[in-house]
C-alpha cells in the first residue's frame, strides 16, 4: 500500500506502523463516573467497519507524524489523510 | 545421430553454435535460443517425467509457464532445483536435468503400478480409508503416502546462490511482450511516459515468435525485434526480460521476479534474481492467453501436445514434434497448426474437427474428418495411433489438440475481481473490479486475434497515459490481419470410455469430476479441493476450464453461474531465496553495536544478541574454565571494588517544552510533577489496559529538559507510545521528543570504588561528592579536559553507581579512559550475565518479570500507580479482578537446599499438593547464581506472595528436572536497606 | 453409508457408481430450534456435537458461500495445546483429545497426523517463558518436551545452527501436535450432522436478526425468514459484520492473514516448525507441500488478500532457520480475514440478547480449536452454561479485568 502522506507525498506502508482506529484520540475523561467503563469500550470495543475506516498510522521510518487514514477496509482505497495532531485538536483535545 | 528432429532452417536459433547438456545423464545437444523442452524434443525425448499420483509416462503438453507434465530437476549439489520447467529454461553450455518422481529409471518406474490400482484411487478415496487402527496413520498410511507424493527433491543443503531486490517506479508497467505489450509500450514510450515493459521470456514477444503472422509486411517475429530495438533506444523505456509480473498488489504496486542468471552455466558472482517492488501509476496487462487442451481417453501420452505449443517448436525453435502428426480441434486456431506443421514437411494425416463445419482455411492434401472427436490412444510412452469416435485408427506419432484460448485474466483477480464469460470466446476475460489502475489489452482482454490485439494495445496504453497527462503519439499503427478464430465449447469426448485427463499433472480426470458431482461436491471450491484439481505446480492453467465445463454440465447450469476458483498471487511459483533476498544467515537482521563493541571484542568478550543489539555477555579471562567463573568475578569484583558496564542499548529519549513535566506526569503512573531539576526518578509507565509495560528513570536536567530512559527492548515502542500521546492525546502540550538511544554511549560505573575511579575523568570543577552529588542526582558536566558529558547517580547493581554518558563518538575513548583510571582499583568490565545476576540480587523486575502481563500490583508496585492524576493506564489498572489480593506477587526464592539449583519457569506448588494447573501458585521468572551469596537464588510470582515469606514451596519442573523445596523471601537479597548505593 | 476400505474396493470394482452425496441440499425450513450462523470449520462442528452428544438436531447450519469456505479452508493446518494460560490450556487440551478420536468418531479420514510441533527458541528469555509454557502443559495433563541445541541438530539437521543471526538455542516440542487436512474436517463434520438430520444450507447469507424486547427470535436471510428459539453466531473474519446486525460492537478487529504453500517436494519436514526470532510457522502437506505463515499484515481489512511487505517477512523468517528452501518455490498465497481479539483468545459466550450466542475472536489460531469450539459452543446451546474448559471465554472479561493474554501484548489486536 501507498500512503500519501500530508507533508511529505506518497510513501510505502511498510514505512509506517499500524495502531488502529482513530477512535483511540477520544480518550475518556479519567474522572468521569463512568471512567471505568467509558475506558473499557474506548479501550476494547471496536466499530470494525467493512467500508470506510478512519484509523492511526505511524510514520516511525519517516518524520515520527501521527496520520489519520482514511482507508477502505473492502478495498484498501484510501480516500483521506490528515495529521493526527489536527484530527485531536478538531475533537477538541489540547493539554 | 543427434537433433535428428531439428527442422532444416529456420527458427530463432543459433545453428552456429553447439549447447552440449545432459538429461537423465544422457548427452544431448541443442542450440543458443533454445529452452531445455525444445532440445530435448530435437533429440527425440519425448518422455520427460511421470505424473503425480500415478506415475504416468509423460511428455511435453506446452511451450510455455503452464507446463503441468515436463518438470525436471535442473543442476546438481546445492544448486538443485526441483519442478523446474523445461519448457521455459533456457538452454545453457553443461547444463544437467533428470527427470523426477519415479523409483527406478524414468522408463521403468515401480511406482507405475499404482495406474493398475485407478479403479480404487478415484477423487478423494483417502478420505474413506486408512482409518483404522488409529496408530497406522502415523506410522504407516501416511509416510508411505507422503514417501511416493511429492515431485522433486531439495538437495537439503543451503541455497548458495545470491538474491537481491530492487524497486523501480514507472508511469505505465507493460506486463508482456507480444503484439499488444508491444504496441502499448511503443504507444506510451513515444508519448514520453516512463515505461517498464517486461516479459517472462527470455526473447520478447510473445506469439509472434511463434506464429507466422505478418505485421507491416514483415514476419511477425522480424517485426517484434525491430520494436524492441525502437524501445531499447528509448531513454525513458525499460525493457525486462526474463522477468515475471507475479503479482498485482494494492495501489498500483506489482511485484515482479527477474531471472538474472539462470540462463548461464554460472552467476559469475551477479545476483541469481532479482525480485523487484514495481510502483506503477498505471498498468497494461498484455499476459496473451493460454490454449487449453480438449480431455479424452488417454489424452496424456508423450506426443500429445497443445496445439500452439506445436507451432511454437516448430517455427521458433525448428524443431518437429513428430514426423506424422494429427491435428485435433473444436476451433479455427488448430487448423493453423495442421498447416504450420504441413509446410515444415511434417506429415498431417488428419484434422479432427469437433465441429461439423468447412475447414477455415484450405489445406490441400490433408484429411478433414468433420464433428468428430479422438476417442483414445495408444502408446505407452509415446503416442502411437488414436482411434476416432467413428472407430477409426490412424497411426501416429504425435498429436496436436486444441480446445480455444483461455485470456491470462489472472493478475486481474489478484484484488478478488471476478472474471466474466464471454459466449463467443468460449472463455474468461477480465470482468468486474480490476485493481486500480490496470488496464487490460490483446488476447489477455480476449483479443485473440493480431490485428485486433495490436489496435487495442496501442489504444489501452493511449488511454492510460493520457490519464496521466501525456499526449498520445501520432505514429501510425502497425498494420495485419485478424486470423479466424471461431471456437466451439467442446470439453471432452464423452463417447471416450478410458480415462480422460483434465489435469495432467495432479491425475485428475473427467471421471473424477464427475465423482465429484455424485458426492456432492459441486460447488468449484468443492471440486477443486476434493479432486485437487488445479492445485499443482501449474495451478490449472490448462485445465481448470475444461474441468468447470464439465462441472457445469453436470449441474446444469451455465459456466458463469458455476464460477472460478480465486487466482492468487503468484502467477508463476517464486523461490523462496528471491522473495527472503539478502536477509538471511547472519544479515537476516541488521546488528546494532554498542561504542564499546570493539572494545569489548579485544578484551575478550562473548557476546549476546538482545534484540538487535549485540552485547558484551561476559568477558572471559585466561585460565576461567566456564562462563560461570568469568560472571562469578565480574559480579564479586563490582561488588568489592568496581565494574564498568556498556548500558548503551537502554533506550534514551530526550524531552524538552514548556509542558514535559506535565507530560511525564501523564505517561508515568507515579508522580512526576514534583520532579527537581538536577533529580533523577524511578518511573512505571502503564499500558491503557492497565498492564505494567516499562520501567526506567527520568532525569530533569534543566527547567524544561529531561532525559527518559527506557529499556532495551522496549525503546522503539516506548517512544511511539510518547509520540502518540504527544500528538494524538495531548496535542496542544508543549513537548518535544527525540530519541538519543544512538546519540550517547552510556557506561554503568558501579561498585565501592566508583565515584573514586569517576574522580579520575571528571574534571574537577563538577563536585561529585556524596553531599553534593547524592543518590538520584545528575548532571550535565565534562570529562577528560572538557568532554560534555552526562551523570547519574542511579544503581541497578545496588552498589554506589553512576551512569556517565558521552557523545557516542567518545563511546569507545571513554571505555578505554574509564579502564585506565579504574586500574589501580582492579576494575572489571561485565557483561549482561552480571548484570543480571547484580539486578537479581537486588529484586530488580527486568524482562522476565515485565513480560505484559503482570501488573503493578503483580509486581509490588500497586501503590505507585497515582489515582490521584490522569495518566496512562491507572483507570483500567483498578478492574476488580486485577487487583484481587490473592494475586501473584513479586517475591525472592531459594532453595532449601542450598546446593539445588533453582530453574526459571518452574511452577509452585503448596506441599502436599497435587502437582496440577488447579493447584497453581505461581510460576519462577528469573534464578541465578549468587557468588555473593554462595546459592542459587530466584525471583518469582507467588499467590499472595507478599505475605508468605518465609513459607516453604515446591518449584516443580515436571519438563526436565522434577522438583525442589524453595522458600519464599523477601526479593531483596543483597544490602536490603539500600546503604550500599547512598554511600 | 459407512466408508471403508471393503467399500473403496466394492465401489473400484464397480465403476464408483455407488458413492451417495456426502451431504443433502435441502431448502431452510421456517422454524428451527437452533440455527448457526456459518457453515465452516466451528460452526459445523457445532452442529456436529449439538446433534451427536446432546440429541438437537432440529439445527439449521445456514453459509453464505459453499460450506467450509471460512477459515477452515484456508490455513496451514496446525493443531497443537501447547498454551499457557489456565484460561486457554485446559480448552486446546480438550480440542487435542477430540482430534484424537475424530476420525474413528465421524468416519472420515481427515489425516490428523501428530507429526510434533517444535517451538525453536534462541535467548534465555525466550527459553525462561518455554519453560514455564511446557511446565504450565504438563501440569495440565498435556504433553510438552525441552530439547537443547544438540538434540534439535541430530533430530532436524537441515536447520541453521552454524550461521544464525539469533541462534537456535533449543526448542519446546509438543509430540502430541501435527497437522490435519483442513477441508477433510469441514466435510467430515457436515457429514456426521447431516447424516444426523442437521440442514445445511449453503448460499444462505443473513441479512438481519429479529429481535423484539432483548430477545432474539430468528434471522432474516437470502433465502427467506428463519425462526429459532437460539441463534449461534460463528462467523469468525466476519463477526463484526454480522453483530454489527445485532447492533453490537465487538472487542475484536478483523485483519488478514496470508498463509503459502510451495511446490510440492518429496518428504523435507518431519513435523511443524516455528521460528522464535521472526515471525514464521511451517510443515510439509501429505502431497509435499510446505505450507507455512506467519504475520497477519497488520491494518484492518475484509479484503481477503495482502500484500508484499509481509510475503517477504515471511519468508527471511523460513530463510533464517532453513536456508535449504531457497531453491524451493513459492506456488500461492492467500488472505484470509482473522477476527483478532483484544487479548489475542476467544469467546464463547451468550450475548446481552436472549437466545443470541456468540463465538469468536479466534485470532489467527482458530483451526486447532475447531472440535473444542464446537463441542463448547453445543454445550453453552444445549445447557445454557459454560463448558467447563471455556469458563473464561466471556465477552466481559474486559471489564473484569480477568485477561487471557498469552503473548502479554495488550489491546491492540494486531500484535497478537
Amino acid at each position: 500500500m501507498i500512503i500519501p502522506h500530508p507533508l511529505l507525498g506518497p510513501r510505502d506502508a511498510a514505512e509506517f506502523v499500524y495502531l488502529g482506529d482513530a477512535a483511540l484520540i477520544d480518550r475518556p475523561d479519567w474522572q468521569a463516573e463512568d471512567a471505568l467503563a467509558a475506558f473499557h469500550d474506548y479501550g476494547y470495543l471496536r466499530d470494525n467497519p467493512a467500508g470506510p475506516h478512519k484509523e492511526l498510522w505511524y510514520h516511525e521510518q519517516g518524520d515520527r507524524s501521527w496520520l489519520v487514514v482514511t482507508r477502505d477496509t473492502t478495498t484498501h482505497e484510501i480516500t483521506a489523510v490528515e495529521l493526527a495532531r489536527d484530527v485531536a485538536r478538531s475533537r477538541g483535545r489540547s493539554a | 545421430m543427434t537433433q535428428q528432429y531439428r527442422i532444416k532452417g529456420g527458427g530463432q536459433i543459433d545453428r552456429s553454435t553447439d549447447i552440449a547438456f545432459t538429461f537423465n545423464g544422457k548427452a544431448m545437444k541443442g542450440h543458443p535460443g533454445d529452452t531445455l523442452a525444445s532440445a530435448l524434443l530435437a533429440n527425440g525425448q519425448r518422455l520427460v517425467g511421470r505424473s503425480f499420483k500415478y506415475h504416468r509416462p509423460r511428455g511435453i503438453l506446452t511451450a510455455g509457464s503452464e507446463e503441468p507434465n515436463a518438470l525436471v530437476q535442473l543442476r546438481s549439489g546445492a544448486h538443485q532445483e526441483p519442478n523446474t520447467r523445461a519448457t521455459t529454461v533456457e538452454l545453457f553450455e553443461g547444463l544437467a536435468a533428470t527427470s523426477q518422481n519415479h523409483r527406478g529409471s524414468l522408463e521403468f518406474d515401480l511406482m507405475a503400478a499404482t495406474d493398475l490400482l485407478s479403479p480404487f484411487l478415484a477423487a478423494g478415496f483417502y478420505y474413506k480409508t486408512f482409518m483404522w487402527p488409529r496408530a497406522f496413520w502415523e506410522k504407516l498410511y501416511e509416510p508411505v503416502i507422503r514417501a511416493s507424493a511429492g515431485l522433486g527433491r531439495l538437495s537439503m543443503q543451503e541455497d548458495p546462490d545470491r538474491y537481491d531486490k530492487g524497486f523501480v517506479h514507472c508511469d505505465l508497467l507493460v506486463i508482456g511482450a507480444g503484439p499488444a505489450g508491444l504496441a502499448a509500450a511503443l504507444a506510451a514510450g513515444r508519448a514520453g511516459a516512463r515505461v517498464i515493459l517486461a516479459d517472462e521470456d527470455f526473447t520478447p514477444g510473445g506469439r509472434l515468435n511463434a506464429e507466422t503472422l505478418s505485421i507491416d509486411d514483415m514476419p511477425g517475429a522480424d517485426w517484434a525485434t525491430q520494436a524492441v530495438a525502437q524501445l531499447t533506444a528509448m531513454d525513458n523505456v525499460r525493457l525486462m526480460i526474463r522477468s515475471t509480473v507475479y503479482g498485482a498488489y494494492d495501489h498500483g504496486v506489482y511485484g515482479l521476479l527477474e531471472r538474472c542468471t539462470d540462463h548461464l552455466p554460472d552467476p559469475g558472482g551477479k545476483p541469481r534474481q532479482i525480485l523487484w517492488r514495481v510502483y506503477s501509476r498505471r498498468a497494461v496487462l498484455a499476459a496473451g492467453s493460454t490454449e487449453r487442451p480438449i480431455a479424452f481417453g488417454n489424452n496424456d501420452r508423450p506426443g500429445i501436445m497443445l496445439a500452439g505449443a506445436m507451432r511454437t517448436y516448430v517455427n521458433r525453435f525448428a524443431v518437429a514434434p513428430g514426423q506424422r502428426i494429427a491435428v485435433f480441434t473444436n476451433n479455427d486456431d488448430g487448423w493453423r497448426t495442421a498447416a504450420d506443421l504441413s509446410a515444415a514437411g511434417i506429415d498431417v494425416p488428419a484434422v479432427i474437427d469437433s465441429r461439423d463445419a468447412l475447414p477455415p482455411i484450405d489445406l490441400p492434401g490433408i484429411r478433414h474428418v468433420r464433428g468428430a472427436g479422438v476417442v483414445d490412444t495408444v502408446g505407452r510412452k509415446g503416442v502411437r495411433s488414436i482411434t476416432l469416435t467413428d472407430g477409426q485408427m490412424i497411426p501416429v506419432d504425435g498429436l496436436a489438440v486444441s480446445g480455444g484460448w483461455n485470456p491470462n485474466v489472472h493478475l486481474t483477480c489478484h484484488q478478488r475481481g471476478r472474471p466474466a464469460w464471454r459466449d463467443d470466446i468460449n472463455a474468461f476475460v477480465p470482468g468486474g473490479t480490476l485493481p486500480p489502475g490496470m488496464a487490460v489489452a490483446g488476447a489477455a482482454n480476449g483479443a485473440l486475434t493480431l490485428a485486433a490485439a495490436l489496435a487495442e494495445g496501442r489504444a489501452t496504453a493511449n488511454a492510460q497515459i493520457k490519464e496521466l497527462g501525456f499526449k498520445p503519439s501520432r505514429a501510425a499503427a502497425p498494420r495485419a490481419e485478424d486470423e479466424p478464430r471461431e471456437s466451439a465449447p467442446f470439453w471432452y469426448v464423452r463417447e471416450s470410455t478410458k480415462r480422460a485427463w483434465l489435469d495432467q499433472q495432479n491425475d485428475v480426470t473427467v471421471k473424477d469430476v464427475k465423482l465429484s458431482y455424485q458426492e456432492g461436491f459441486r460447488a468449484v471450491e468443492h471440486l477443486k479441493r476434493y479432486t485437487t484439481l488445479g492445485m499443482a505446480t501449474d495451478q490449472g492453467k490448462t485445465a481448470n476450464i475444461p474441468a468447470l465445463a464439465i462441472m457445469a454440465e453436470c449441474t446444469g447450469k451455465t459456466i458463469p453461474e458455476t464460477g472460478t476458483t480465486i487466482f492468487r498471487p503468484p502467477y508463476t511459483p517464486v523461490p523462496m531465496g528471491a522473495l527472503a533476498g539478502r536477509a538471511r544467515g547472519r544479515d537476516f537482521r541488521p546488528f546494532r553495536l554498542t561504542p564499546s563493541h570493539d572494545w569489548a571484542k579485544a578484551n575478550g568478550a562473548t557476546f549476546v544478541e538482545a534484540g538487535n543489539w549485540l552485547r558484551a555477555q561476559w568477558y572471559a579471562r585466561p585460565g576461567e574454565q566456564g562462563w560461570r567463573d568469568s560472571v562469578d568475578r565480574e559480579v564479586l569484583m563490582t561488588r568489592k571494588s568496581v565494574g564498568i558496564c556498556d548500558v548503551t542499548t537502554l533506550g534514551k529519549i530526550d524531552i524538552q517544552g514548556r509542558d514535559a513535566g506535565a507530560f511525564l506526569n501523564k505517561v508515568y503512573c507515579n508522580g512526576f510533577a514534583t520532579l527537581a531539576v538536577g533529580k533523577v526518578r524511578y518511573g512505571l509507565m502503564l499500558r491503557e489496559d492497565g498492564i505494567a509495560y516499562d520501567d526506567g528513570t527520568t532525569a530533569r536536567l534543566a527547567d524544561n529538559h529531561y532525559v527518559m530512559t527506557t529499556t532495551t527492548a522496549n525503546a522503539v515502542l516506548v517512544f511511539r507510545r510518547l509520540e502518540f500521546a504527544r500528538q494524538c492525546l495531548w496535542p496542544d502540550m508543549d513537548v518535544h521528543l527525540i530519541s538519543t538511544t544512538d546519540g550517547w554511549a552510556q557506561f554503568a560505573v558501579a561498585g565501592p570504588n566508583a565515584r573514586a575511579l569517576l574522580r579520575k575523568v571528571v574534571d574537577s570543577d563538577h563536585d561529585i561528592s556524596n553531599a553534593a552529588f547524592p543518590f538520584m542526582g545528575c548532571a550535565e558536566i565534562t570529562v577528560c579536559g572538557g568532554t560534555p558529558a552526562r551523570l547519574f547517580r542511579i544503581s541497578f547493581s545496588g552498589e554506589l553507581a553512576f551512569e556517565i554518558a558521552v557523545p557516542a563518538r567518545f563511546g569507545h575513548s571513554m571505555m578505554d579512559v574509564l579502564m585506565e583510571a579504574g586500574r589501580e582499583f582492579d576494575a572489571v568490565p561485565y557483561g549482561t550475565e552480571a548484570l543480571g545476576v547484580m539486578r537479581i540480587e537486588k529484586g530488580h523486575a527486568a524482562g522476565n518479570e515485565l513480560n505484559g502481563q503482570t501488573t503493578a500490583h503483580n509486581l509490588g508496585m500497586g501503590r505507585m500507580v497515582s489515582q490521584k492524576k490522569d495518566c496512562i493506564g491507572n483507570v483500567l489498572s483498578q478492574r476488580p479482578e486485577m487487583i484481587r489480593d490473592d494475586a501473584v506477587k513479586l517475591v525472592g526464592l531459594r532453595p532449601v537446599n542450598r546446593a539445588d539449583k533453582l530453574i526459571a519457569g518452574s511452577h509452585f506448588i503448596n506441599r502436599g499438593d497435587d502437582a496440577t494447573m488447579d493447584n497453581d501458585q505461581g510460576w519462577m521468572t528469573s534464578v541465578a547464581y549468587s557468588p555473593s551469596l554462595g546459592h542459587s537464588i530466584g525471583l518469582g510470582f507467588v499467590k499472595s506472595g507478599d505475605t508468605r515469606q518465609g513459607e516453604i514451596i515446591r518449584a516443580v519442573n515436571p519438563l526436565k528436572t522434577g522438583e525442589i523445596e524453595v522458600e519464599i523471601v523477601s526479593a531483596h537479597f543483597i544490602d536490603p536497606e539500600g546503604e550500599r548505593l547512598r554511600a | 453409508m459407512r466408508y471403508s476400505a471393503f467399500r473403496i474396493l466394492r465401489e473400484g470394482l464397480t465403476g464408483n457408481k455407488g458413492w451417495k452425496p456426502v451431504w443433502r441440499e435441502p431448502d431452510p425450513k421456517p422454524e428451527y430450534d437452533i440455527v448457526i450462523i456459518g457453515g465452516g470449520g466451528h460452526g459445523l462442528a457445532t452442529a456436529y456435537y449439538l446433534a451427536k452428544e446432546f440429541g438437537l438436531t432440529n439445527v439449521a447450519v445456514l453459509e453464505k458461500g459453499w460450506l467450509g469456505s471460512g477459515n477452515i479452508g484456508r490455513n496451514t493446518t496446525i493443531i497443537r495445546s501447547n498454551y499457557l494460560l489456565p484460561g486457554n490450556e485446559p480448552f486446546y487440551e480438550l480440542s487435542l483429545k477430540l482430534w484424537e478420536g475424530l476420525e474413528q468418531d465421524f468416519n472420515y479420514n481427515a489425516m490428523v497426523s501428530q507429526r510434533s510441533i517444535l517451538n525453536l527458541f534462541h535467548s534465555d528469555a525466550q527459553r525462561d517463558a518455554y519453560v514455564r509454557r511446557g511446565n504450565a502443559m504438563i501440569l495440565a495433563g498435556a504433553d510438552a518436551e525441552l530439547a537443547d541445541a544438540d538434540q534439535l541438530r541430530a533430530e532436524l539437521p537441515f536447520l541453521d545452527f552454524d550461521n544464525a543471526r539469533f541462534p537456535i538455542k533449543g526448542g519446546l516440542f509438543q509430540r502430541r501436535g501435527g497437522t490435519v487436512r483442513h477441508d477433510a474436517v469441514a466435510w467430515g463434520y457436515a457429514r456426521g450432522a447431516d447424516s444426523r438430520g442437521v440442514d445445511i444450507i449453503q448460499n444462505c447469507e443473513v441479512t438481519g436478526f429479529d429481535i423484539e424486547n432483548g430477545t432474539c427470535a430468528g434471522v432474516q436471510t437470502s433465502r427467506g425468514a428463519i425462526r429459532a428459539r437460539k441463534v449461534a453466531v460463528c462467523v469468525a473474519g466476519s463477526s463484526g459484520r454480522v453483530m454489527a446486525q445485532a447492533g453490537m460492537r465487538l472487542p475484536i478487529e478483523s485483519h488478514v492473514l496470508q498463509a503459502f504453500v510451495t511446490e510440492g517436494l518429496k518428504p523435507v519436514l518431519p513435523g511443524v516448525v516455528t521460528f522464535g526470532a521472526g515471525h514464521f510457522y511451517v510443515s510439509q502437506s501429505d502431497k509435499g507441500g510446505l505450507v507455512f505463515g506467519g504475520d497477519i499484515d497488520g491494518y484492518n481489512t475484509y479484503a481477503q488478500r495482502g500484500n508484499l511487505p509481509v510475503v517477504e517477512d515471511v519468508a527471511e523468517g523460513g530463510m533464517a532457520i532453513m536456508p535449504m528452501i531457497g531453491r524451493a518455490r513459492l506456488l500461492r498465497s492467500w488472505g484470509g480475514v482473522m477476527d483478532m481479539s483484544m487479548d489475542g483468545s476467544p469467546f464463547i459466550d451468550k450475548t446481552h440478547i436472549n437466545g443470541l450466542y456468540f463465538n469468536g475472536g479466534w485470532c489467527y489460531g482458530g483451526f486447532k480449536a475447531t472440535p473444542a469450539s464446537g463441542f463448547c459452543y453445543a454445550h453453552l446451546l444445549a445447557r445454557d452454561e459454560p463448558h467447563p474448559t471455556a469458563t473464561q471465554m466471556r465477552l466481559d472479561r474486559f471489564m473484569t479485568g480477568n485477561l487471557i493474554d498469552e503473548k502479554g501484548q495488550g489491546n491492540q489486536p494486531n500484535l497478537h
